[in-house]
């Protein structure tokens, strides 16, 4: 129905924010999002102690004053080296997703823009991209490249090109199709305009859901590549590698793969349960 | 002096798993300034190819266009471009030809940056001129499109077409999407901007009485060829090819007192792909006979009254 | 009484969303007589096809609210009724078609057989009569019944809404809701379609409602008729007397901007404006801020229906006093 009222233009952020707002599941997920970014980026105030500073004394001591989450094998404080592994996690993620997002659109907006012999190219190899499994080739390259969290990022981020490639190229195609490309086309809209102005901003909603989802994914990833030795090393504490430490002695002091257990699903379903209210938010045309 | 716009013999064929489509076959026409082309037929008679063809949307397959007696049939991009200044289209759909993302004043401003010749500032009192015109208040300047009924919508594309002043608009079914009472608004937005500035318009509809309303000559389209052409009150009233004679009779009129005989035809519409020579209308045509079978000529039967059909003259009872 | 097989009374129907509560119908009431035709005019959004549905209780709830009303079928009031015997009376007494015939067919399932399964479901008969039965009906929708074992793809769309047709018959309903049952179609398909739902009509004695938003197909085929406007009916009576003692202010614009094949005139008359926003109704005549001859009361409190000539009804203050 027509609203009479708008008489000022809203910036588009605000009114996917107004429409966000309503689904409580996703605003409480964008909070626990937004606590887990503030604690990485506080983590040196935040954590008691040094992710490794350790004290031989107090191997396996349950959680006291001093050590609210107890202390691992090293005597290491796990509240600590949980707050540092935040960091660590979550850069993971970001950065693996950031690098899968910008090649992957880019391929995709190519794929989708010129179609014909580009298009049937790129898409072909894309399959047979695909056809290996995900997480062979994210090991093979991680062990390849070598053991550490800089080179797992990477290969999290190689291996997942093809999700948005393939996202933004559906995307665009379905744009194209769209009459008021045609209308751009009858008012010479340069190609360069016409995808800047009518077809980015039309395609990109689902692009911004994906990508929002794959950062948990990728951080679980991660946490999958540290916890067979390809990720973090130690003593960086990332999430993964925390349960891998425990792995062995899981029966005896159970918490200590449960704290970054918690904290990996927790953080994932966050990211996870926001890209799916995103994907409502983001459509104009639910309006209410 | 030349026409506006002259058609001759367009063809627009597409290729299909089946074979050619013929969307357009044939069609030639002429439309002079400030004057309006009613093309009128039923879904799949090629009457929005047609329109998308002149517009050098879709490319044409054979066949010649003049604009103001230049030859537009192969244009060079650079003429393209002063082309579609010249020529606008309106679109049937208000919803989707309208980019969600961008605001009121965004699209119809967008013609005139893209034009690049008048300042920011210029730009933005002629949209605010062209608001005004088509008659949106300015306080939708911000709305988006999701925003605003489809009366308003479709006055944002009226307003988009007009931006770079064309002398001559496409009009794709602008208000069959629309409720009658906005409907009718519409139609007489589009009549006065006619007589304000001039324009041309080819009509493409299957609303036959708001064809007759709105048009000097009509178009009748039959799969993609031209069945019968006449001034709109001839064509009405003095109908010739069997065609037209069952459109006219099927339309619903509000009027209990003049009880029209339908002529009900037969089955539905043939394929356009592959056609067979002779009359396409044949399969359903109370008059058929095997003469029907030769590829038709249109004849001129009145001045100004054109006719695609071999046996007009025994259907309507006309000696020489 | 006894010749009026529906009466809707006051019926309010609500639609609640999350921001707010759109007043979808707003107390209607509407008589449809033994074996005529009603038509059910309005322009989108006036609530046509929320009465239809609501006849037949199939409303989304939430977020569709019945907030009150009757709905009585040869005697016995449908709001009262239990979902299993609803599901008796849906497609047997009452049928519905609707704008798209694909919402009624199953794509992957013959044309055929879909008939055949409408009529297996309220009747006890063997799988072979009601083959034969579907074999029937489809000859007398005017598709041969060679066609049984086709799929809904392979018809037209003026096909498929004569097998929607054939369904919805199919069982012999007393009362058919048609919802825009030609609006997707051309005008000559149009055109057989409705010859054919007329001759049905004559032969099987079924009444029909039939909702519309052309005021032609009206003209053509229907006894009496119900104008909707912001989810009231604002003039009912029969044809013959609506078409030529217009008397509801709505009606008449609505006359107005019809282009005429007859007429000569320069310039349509629109309505002007639009139709009131139907979450923020306004507290009088809801026509009001649209109307030509809008007065002062007509703001302040909304006008009772009044009866101008017998059988003819308008909630208009105006109508009774020029008469």
């Amino acid at each position: 129905m027509p609203d009479e009222s708008t008489a000022k233009k809203k910036p588009r952020i605000l009114e996917v924010w107004r429409r966000l707002k309503k689904n409580k599941v996703a605003v409480v997920s964008l909070f626990v999002i937004l606590f887990v970014i503030l604690v990485a980026v506080f983590a040196p105030i935040l954590a008691p102690y040094p992710y490794d500073q350790q004290n031989f004394s107090l191997s396996f001591a349950g959680s006291s004053r001093e050590h609210l989450l107890g202390t691992d094998r090293l005597g290491r404080d796990v509240l600590s080296r949980l707050i540092w592994g935040s960091r660590q996690s979550l850069q993971l993620g970001v950065i693996a997703t950031a690098i899968a997002a910008t090649i992957g659109i880019i391929i995709g907006a190519i794929a989708g823009f010129y179609g014909g012999w580009t298009d049937t190219l790129v898409m072909r190899a894309l399959d047979i991209y695909q056809s290996i499994p995900m997480f062979l080739l994210t090991v093979t390259l991680a062990a390849v490249m070598g053991p550490s969290l800089r080179n797992a990022i990477l290969a999290i981020g190689i291996s997942m090109i093809p999700g948005p490639a393939r996202l933004m190229r559906a995307s665009i195609l379905s744009v194209r199709e769209r009459e008021f490309i045609e209308a751009a086309k009858i008012i010479n809209t340069s190609s360069v305009r016409t995808i800047r102005k009518h077809i980015i901003p039309n395609a990109i909603s689902p692009l911004i859901v994906s990508i929002t989802m794959s950062i948990g994914s990728n951080i679980l990833a991660g946490a999958g590549l540290s916890f067979i030795g390809l990720g973090a090393q130690p003593p960086i504490p990332e999430w993964g590698a925390l349960i891998s430490d425990a792995r062995n002695i899981m029966r005896e002091h159970a918490t200590l793969a449960l704290y970054p257990g918690i904290c990996v699903m927790v953080t994932v379903l966050a990211f996870n349960l926001l890209g799916d209210g995103l994907r409502d938010a983001l459509d104009p045309r639910l309006k209410n | 002096m030349p026409a506006m716009l002259e058609v001759q013999n367009l063809k627009k064929y597409f290729k299909n798993p089946a074979g050619m489509l013929h969307a357009v076959d044939d069609v030639s026409f002429t439309l002079d300034y400030g004057q309006t082309l009613g093309v009128v037929g039923e879904s799949g008679c090629g009457k929005t190819t047609l329109g998308r063809t002149i517009l050098h949307l879709l490319d044409i397959t054979d066949g010649t266009m003049f604009f103001e007696g230049r030859d537009i049939t192969n244009p060079k991009k650079k003429e393209l471009v002063t082309l579609h200044e010249q020529m606008q289209l309106i679109f049937q759909d208000p919803y989707s030809s309208l980019n969600p993302r961008m605001s009121v004043s965004e699209t119809i401003m967008e013609p005139l940056i893209v034009q690049g010749i008048m300042k920011k500032a210029e730009i933005r009192a002629e949209a605010r001129r062209l608001m005004d015109t088509v008659g949106l208040a300015a306080r939708f300047e911000n709305s988006y499109p999701h925003e605003l009924d489809g009366g308003r919508r479709q006055r944002i594309g009226v307003a988009r077409a007009l931006a770079l002043k064309p002398k001559f608009i496409v009009c794709d079914e602008p208000v069959s999407a629309l409720d009658v009472s906005i409907q009718a608004q519409i139609i007489n937005l589009m009549l006065d901007l006619q007589d304000e500035l001039k324009l041309a318009y080819m009509f493409v509809t299957h609303d036959l009485s708001v064809v007759k309303y709105i048009s000097n000559d009509i178009m009748v389209m039959y799969l993609g060829q031209m069945a019968e052409k006449a001034p709109s009150d001839e064509l009405f009233d003095k109908p010739m090819h069997p065609y037209t004679k069952a459109l006219l009779s099927a339309i619903p009129e509000p009027d209990i007192d003049n009880k029209k005989k339908r002529i009900i035809m037969q089955g539905e519409l043939s394929s356009p792909v592959n056609p067979r020579p002779g009359c396409r209308f044949m399969p359903r045509c109370q008059y058929a006979t095997d003469a029907c079978n030769a590829t038709q000529v249109i004849e001129e039967c009145y001045p100004g009254h054109f006719v695609s059909c071999c046996r007009y003259k025994e259907v309507n009872n006309i000696t020489d | 009484m006894a010749d009026n097989i529906l009466e809707i009374s006051d019926l309010v129907v609500k639609y609640h969303t999350d921001d707010a509560i759109i007043n979808a119908v707003n107390g209607i009431n509407l008589v449809v007589k033994h074996g005529e035709t009603i038509g059910l005019v309005g322009e989108t959004g006036a609530g046509k096809t929320t009465i239809a549905r609501a006849i037949l209780r199939i409303l989304q709830t939430p977020p569709a609210k019945v907030h009150g009303g009757r709905i009585v079928y040869r005697g016995e009031d449908l709001m009262t009724k239990s979902e299993a015997e609803m599901r008796k009376i849906r497609g047997n007494k009452i049928a519905m078609i609707f704008q798209d015939p694909m919402t009624a067919l199953n794509p992957i399932e013959r044309v055929g057989y879909q008939i055949a399964e409408a009529i297996g479901q309220h009747n006890k008969v063997s799988r072979a009569e009601a083959e034969e039965r579907a074999c029937d009906m489809l000859e007398m929708v005017g598709i041969s019944a060679e066609r049984y074992k086709e799929y809904p793809h392979q018809f037209s769309g003026g096909m498929k809404q004569r097998v929607v047709i054939a369904m919805a018959l199919a069982c012999n309903p007393d009362l058919l809701l048609a919802d825009e049952p030609t609006t997707a179609l051309d005008v000559t398909i149009q055109a057989q379609v409705l010859e054919m739902m007329q001759s049905l009509k004559d032969k099987l004695g079924t009444s029909v409602v039939l909702i519309t938003h052309d005021l032609g197909v009206v003209a053509d085929c229907c006894d009496s008729v119900a104008v909707a406007y912001a989810g009231e009916i604002v003039e009912y009576g029969t044809v013959e007397h609506i078409f030529k003692h217009t008397a509801h202010p709505y009606t008449n614009g609505l006359f107005g901007s019809l282009p005429r094949l007859s007429s000569k005139e320069p310039r349509l008359k629109p309505i002007k404006g639009l139709m009131p926003d139907p979450t923020r109704l306004p507290a009088g005549c809801k026509f009001y801020d649209r109307c030509p001859n809008a007065a002062e009361r007509c703001a302040a409190q909304p006008p009772e229906v009044i009866e101008i000539a017998p059988g003819h009804l308008v909630k208009c203050y105006l109508a009774g006093g020029e008469e």
